[in-house]
């Protein structure tokens, strides 16, 4: 057996805040053989990102190290100075960050930043540089990487700055690389090429990669032995097949059923002594043939003021209690069709009806003086951003309700909203803090009160859960279904995450550049897709089972 | 529930004041100043404007704290006095500046297009003037008047309040929690005013604190030149203008005592300014 590359021992980090100290990693042992890919995967506030700063020295100032040392090639960098990480960093380790755009300078063609990369370790002139920073681009295949060395990042897409990232990650070759969340943010079939990529590349370089990520899918695809943190510990360890196929650890096994896969059902994702208490629904009467339903829309447009078409001719209806998905990658047009069927923004032709009266008509302006207003309600992406920060929990959840109930402050008020609350299962003490305060599950549990508290018979949600974590995501995703069917809500359910439609939609439309590629019931559409697109996103899902086939041995 | 909230506003108040000694400071020498502004004028131990030439440019003693000026009037009393006159000039100015540079601002940033353009336009040739000679020029052509001091001083500030309203209102238009207002019931109108300004204000009162001290900088160097505020009233600036005459024949008294007055105001407003913040920023209580 070969000497580890890296030796995480007993690490112990702290961070001081206003509340006193905070213990983020505690007693994390880990050891890295050369070449090897390994996988650190937990939800936020486990820890994994803290490990990857504690290694590379780059802790913020908030943060210490306690306890513990991390040795590199055997030599002890626990405490490193600035000129000793300045010589580890580069030529040694490199990071690549979650959000690529915000990792580069807005301000420099992305070739001379990854020519200053090069430059800081090497003795190069600046036409040498360039040539290697085009070499690298090459590398990374980036089309056209003559043009594109002269690019600014706003002017690549994501998943190419993404490879720029690498490309200056890799600039000097460096013997150990950790990817924090390197492909969060970005679409699943650029995910997909990114990774892929960025292992081809680890593995001829012989490089020793940390994978940090909340995807236990992704994990399980690319890395050989995969470890789980939970609050600062590690958990348990193994080789992603057996680990999570039969995981030993509570917090493990907990993960791997809230994670979605292909064949995961909406009640399987919680364990059974915590799932929501089952409420028996009688079937509702089927409608009579001829009732409209309850919503239709018709061609409807969207061109913005250059004459760009954000969705061209798009119709779907949705049926009283029915739960419709909309799917497709960024840029699909999928957020600004919810929008303007919740007639935030409007139509630049076509019509929408909703149970039979055109609404489109009445201008978004206007739109709220409608009584058509309270049927039609939306559950946004970012539970945080979607509160306002002045109001508390109580405030938000009654807003709704004073605008468009009739409702006054008062007893009547604060049951109404203590109702609302008892039905997301958001505790009631909770409810006079402000959003700063809570977590984002329970941010997003009022941002859901919010919108059923009016009784709304149409509920758009846009990737309501994108932005939690898979154990909160499990459970969000059983409140909402819970609520569909106990109101007979119907949900228009906008999403990149295939594997959550399909558990939560009966009828599925996928979307590109604007248009409907596909359509047809989940099941059905994602056992079988009629089109390449469709397939393409179909596979590009990373899953647990997926063996890690594309490393050579 | 408004009492809890209160309360709890107010504890943060005390935790934010004892974590940042120099805000602390300030806030206590504001509040001083605004006592002595009410209630100066009854305290002080001699009439402001009565002369006494026989006590003619005293220096300082346990009579006359700070001296006599050149018609034998008290400055010490003459100091307090001022004080009312000097915060009043600044905190109208401000204030109406404030509203309508507020209220405009949020329209632009909200609204933007044409609206946006054209008074992004205006404020721009508005701010291309040297601002203290534009108020010179207004005063001059309005007439020597307080009130006229007033309205100079609050245009001249008008074009800070639009441009910091209209990027803070522009930043947060497009956010989850306006469109969630939206859906909710409220039109543009209500967006603007019940959700946009209340967020928007912790920043505006820091721009509020700075611009106290230049308002009152501004309003005694109009009356230093001569505009605005006449002798024999009371006033800071036109106290340093007749004290200046003396300063060759080391009458140093007569300029010190109130250029002091005027730097201590101007720099108690600017400290408290950076801490305002903090004090009502809802996101920094826990």
């Amino acid at each position: 057996m070969m000497s580890p590359l890296l030796e995480i021992d007993n690490l112990g980090v702290t961070f001081s805040t206003r509340r006193g100290l905070v213990e983020a990693l505690r007693g994390v042992s880990l050891s890295l053989q050369p070449g090897e890919m390994l996988g650190l995967v937990g939800e936020s506030g486990s820890g994994k990102s803290v490990t990857g700063f504690a290694v590379t020295g780059l802790l913020d100032k908030a943060g210490r190290i306690t306890a513990g040392r991390v040795k590199f090639r055997g030599q002890d960098i626990t405490r490193a100075s600035g000129a000793e990480l300045r010589n580890l960093h580069g030529a040694n380790m490199a990071m690549i960050f979650q959000n690529p755009r915000a990792a580069l300078n807005p301000i420099r063609t992305v070739g001379a930043q990854i020519a200053d990369a090069v430059l800081s370790h090497r003795r190069l002139s600046k036409q040498e540089a360039r040539a290697e920073a085009l070499k690298l681009l090459r590398a990374v295949q980036i089309r056209d990487p003559d043009r594109r060395l002269d690019a600014y990042p706003h002017e690549l897409s994501g998943g190419m700055c993404q490879r720029v990232m690498i490309a200056i990650a890799i600039s000097c070759n460096p013997s150990l690389l950790i990817a924090d969340e390197p492909t969060t943010g970005l679409d699943v079939t650029t995910q997909k090429v990114v990774m892929d990529l960025l292992a081809r590349i680890v593995a001829e370089r012989g490089m020793t990669t940390i994978l940090i990520t909340h995807d236990l899918g992704l994990a399980a695809h690319y890395c050989r032995r995969v470890v789980v943190m939970e609050q600062g510990r590690l958990v348990e360890e193994g080789a992603p097949q057996t680990l999570f196929r039969a995981p030993q650890h509570a917090y493990t096994k907990r993960l791997v059923a809230s994670s979605p896969t292909a064949t995961s059902r909406v009640g399987d994702l919680v364990p059974a002594d915590e799932a929501l208490p089952v409420v028996e629904v009688k079937d509702r009467p089927t409608p009579a043939p001829g009732t409209p339903p309850l919503l239709d829309v018709q061609h409807v447009v969207k061109r913005f003021d250059d004459g760009a078409a954000a969705v061209a001719d798009f119709s779907m209806t949705v049926a009283a209690g029915e739960s419709v998905g909309l799917v497709g990658e960024s840029g699909s047009g999928k957020s600004t069709t919810a929008r303007m069927i919740c007639r935030l923004i409007d139509p630049s032709a076509g019509d929408i009806l909703f149970d039979g009266y055109s609404i489109a008509k009445l201008p978004a302006r206007d739109f709220h003086r409608s009584p058509l207003r309270k049927e039609i309600q939306i559950v946004f992406q970012d539970p945080h951003e979607s509160l306002n920060p002045r109001f508390t929990a109580f405030d938000c959840i009654a807003h709704p309700l004073l605008r468009l109930t009739g409702l006054r402050p008062g007893d009547a008020l604060r049951s109404r909203v203590e109702e609302c609350a008892d039905r997301v299962g958001l505790p009631r003490e909770l409810l006079s803090r402000f959003p700063h305060q809570l977590s984002g599950g329970q941010k997003a549990r009022i941002g859901i009160a919010r919108a059923i508290a009016c009784r709304p018979r149409l509920l758009v949600l846009d990737e309501p859960t994108a932005a939690l974590d898979v154990s909160v995501q499990a459970v969000v995703l059983q409140l909402l279904d819970r609520l569909r069917r106990e109101d007979n809500l119907a949900f228009l359910f906008v999403s990149h995450d295939l594997n959550v439609v399909r558990m939560m939609c009966s009828r599925t439309i996928v979307l590109r550049a604007g248009g409907i590629v596909e359509q047809g019931e989940s099941l059905a559409l994602f056992a079988n897709p009629q089109t390449d697109y469709t397939r393409e996103l179909v596979e590009a899902i990373p899953h647990i089972g997926s063996p890690a086939s594309l490393l050579p041995a | 529930m408004s009492l809890t909230a209160t309360w709890s506003g107010l504890r943060h108040t005390v935790w934010v004041l004892r974590g940042n000694l120099v805000t602390a400071i300030a806030a206590a020498a504001a509040i001083l100043l605004a006592l002595v502004a009410i209630f100066g004028p009854m305290l002080v131990p001699y009439d402001p404007v009565a002369s006494d030439v026989p006590r003619a440019l005293q220096p300082p003693s346990a009579l006359h704290w700070a001296g006599t000026d050149q018609l034998g009037r008290d400055v010490f009393s003459r100091l307090i006095v001022a004080t009312r006159l000097d915060l009043a000039i600044a905190v109208t100015a401000v204030s109406v500046s404030f509203v309508i540079g507020t209220v405009i601002g949020s329209l632009c940033g909200y609204v933007g297009g044409k609206l946006d353009r054209a008074v992004g336009r205006f404020v721009d040739v508005l701010m291309a003037f040297p601002l203290f000679v534009l108020a010179m020029a207004m005063v001059a052509a309005l007439g020597n008047r307080v009130e006229n001091i007033v309205i100079a001083t609050a245009i001249i500030n008008l074009p800070f309040y639009i441009r910091f309203a209209r990027a803070e209102v522009n930043i947060r238009r497009n956010l989850g929690w306006v469109e969630a207002a939206r859906a909710c019931g409220d039109g543009h109108v209500s967006v603007v005013l019940r959700f946009l300004l209340p967020n928007v204000l912790p920043a505006m009162a820091v721009q509020m604190s700075l611009n106290l001290g230049w308002a009152i900088l501004n309003a005694a160097g109009l009356s230093f030149i001569g505009l605005g505020v006449k002798p024999p009233t009371p006033e800071w600036g036109i106290m340093v203008a007749e004290g200046a005459r003396f300063i060759s024949t080391g009458r140093w008294w007569l300029v010190s005592f109130p250029g002091l007055a005027l730097m201590l105001a101007v720099l108690c407003f600017n400290l408290l300014g950076d801490g305002l913040r903090d004090i009502l920023d809802p996101r920094m209580r826990t």
